[in-house]
């Protein structure tokens, strides 16, 4: 489904869709994990985008994104000053992530000794794929609200959290399933959710026996 | 209310008598649950960021990100009354050039329909209103622009990656002639006429980047696409009719596309892309440019 909005817009900091929103728009879905800037972060840079991230602008669409700028605001040309300010140190390296789309990037973030991890790609038109978040692999558009959750791995996990979820009338649109090892008794998974979750809801789903650690990621804005 | 080609859309109109916009925010409204003020309000913001953006940068030069334009705007700006070709189409070739060149310098711009092709809509657009077409005729002309895209988009592509440049400036200036067509009254099928006219103009156009950068030659093809944009929405409103329809035309510019090789679709491997001067450029850069970790 396209919309006429999305051919006569949207209003974005150039040059590319691609290069310049789309890397942004991935760096953002890694702000929205911490819910504030991070103190660290390395940008690992993958194919066309490790080849030209200077001259689209990849690197401070990177950076603005992470310090959760706005994805037109006129600010993020300068975002490595924006960054200054917020404390946020950043670097850039190159990296090869094997067979996934030339324009990938992995973000590892650190603030208060919390480590994320995300991968994701910039498909075109300002479009991403998430395809990791903590090492969990995942096909997350950013588009709608994610649920990052780490469960005990038995009988009736997914069901019990899924059942807070639609009582309190909230649409699952997609579920990523993985489990870390057998042996460990832990698997995790990843929901994209048709609407945004109360606080209530998400204190409800934390506080399930089989729910080990759980990030609500808002959905991107822009 | 089935659409699956531009005509679908003008025959609606021309059978019910309905104007061209209210049977695109008709179909829009079907086929996304967007309603038709949503959609007008949001397009008059995307019209105000142009604006805004025009206004603060016309007269400006721009840093761009790997300097091979940013100049260009400012001199095209002061040569305007000595145009031969005339002020309007001048002024219209400068704003796009202007727009573009604020797109490669990280400026805030509107991706109609994409980045690189930034600066045609807002060319033909302000200067329609400078010369006296109201702002709100001008937001629906946006829309029927809108409509011409996205049956690209659903037909074709508007991809310089997929399709090569014809997806981008030609789709952008198929957009623009019909919206420019529709700004000044002219008819559905005049609109469309205007869109086929200039689509077949630029058929073939490959996508050629020096560097892979958006700044050569994308920058001065905003200036090709809102010429003749102006161009062939007079030659569709004198009566000329494209032989042609657009929806046939839509299909060969993607089989045109699918038929170029991929060093002719934005991957600096061809074209202009690849001449010796473009060469010496991007080794000048990637001296410049090296990533660390490598």
């Amino acid at each position: 489904m396209i919309s006429i909005l999305d051919v006569i817009g949207p209003s974005m900091i150039g040059p590319s869709s691609s290069h310049t929103l789309g890397a942004m728009r991935i760096s953002k879905f890694a702000y929205n994990l911490f819910n504030s800037i991070p103190e660290s972060a390395t940008f690992y840079l993958h194919g066309s985008f490790r080849d030209t991230y200077i001259g689209h602008g990849t690197g401070l669409a990177l950076i603005a994104g992470l310090c959760g700028m706005d994805t037109d605001d006129p600010a993020v040309a300068k975002a490595d000053e924006v960054s200054k300010r917020s404390g946020l140190k950043y670097e850039f390296r190159s990296i090869d992530l094997g067979d996934v789309h030339p324009n990938t990037v992995k973000i590892v973030a650190t603030k208060n000794n919390l480590t994320h991890e995300v991968i994701g790609s910039s498909v075109g038109a300002g479009r991403i794929k998430i395809i990791s978040i903590d090492s969990i692999q995942c096909q997350v558009t950013g588009e709608l609200p994610t649920l990052v959750i780490e469960n005990e791995d038995v009988p009736g996990a997914l069901e019990s959290i899924v059942r807070v979820i639609s009582l309190n009338g909230v649409n699952i649109a997609q579920v990523n399933l993985s489990r870390m090892s057998k042996g460990s008794k832990i698997a995790s998974m990843i929901l994209e959710l048709d609407d945004r979750l109360d606080n209530s809801i998400i204190e409800a789903l934390k506080m399930l026996k089989v729910v080990k650690s759980m990030i609500y990621v808002e959905a991107l804005n822009c | 209310m089935n659409v699956k080609s531009f005509n679908d859309l003008v025959e609606i109109s021309e059978k019910t008598g309905e104007d061209l916009h209210k049977v695109i925010l008709d179909w829009e409204m079907l086929d996304t649950g967007y309603s038709g003020e949503r959609l007008i309000e949001n397009a008059s913001k995307l019209f105000k960021v142009m604006e805004e953006e025009y206004a603060s940068k016309k007269d400006k030069t721009f840093n761009t990100l790997v300097n091979l334009t940013g100049t260009n705007g400012k001199k095209m700006y002061e040569y305007i009354q000595n145009a031969f070709v005339g002020e309007k189409v001048f002024k219209a070739a400068t704003i796009a050039v202007t727009m573009a060149e604020n797109n490669a310098s990280m400026g805030r711009i509107v991706a109609c329909p994409t980045a690189g092709a930034s600066g045609v809509m807002p060319g033909v657009l302000l200067v329609l209103e400078e010369y006296g077409i109201s702002r709100e005729r001008l937001v629906l002309s946006l829309i029927v622009a809108g409509a011409i895209g996205k049956i690209i988009a659903l037909r074709a592509s508007l991809s310089g990656a997929e399709a090569g440049c014809q997806a981008e400036i030609g789709s952008a200036t198929a957009m623009a002639a019909g919206a420019a067509v529709y700004a000044g009254g002219g008819s559905a099928r005049q609109v469309s006429n205007a869109a086929a006219l200039s689509l077949k103009s630029l058929m073939g156009l490959v996508c050629d980047p020096v560097g892979g950068f958006v700044e050569v030659p994308c920058v001065k093809r905003n200036a090709t696409g809102a010429t003749l944009a102006l161009l062939f929405c007079d030659i569709a409103k004198s009566g000329v009719e494209s032989v042609i329809p657009l929806d046939e035309v839509i299909d060969a510019m993607m089989s045109v596309g699918r038929s170029l090789p991929e060093s002719l679709r934005e991957t600096g491997r061809g074209g202009i892309a690849v001449t010796p001067t473009a060469r010496r450029i991007v080794k000048g850069l990637s001296d410049k440019f090296k990533i660390s970790g490598d």
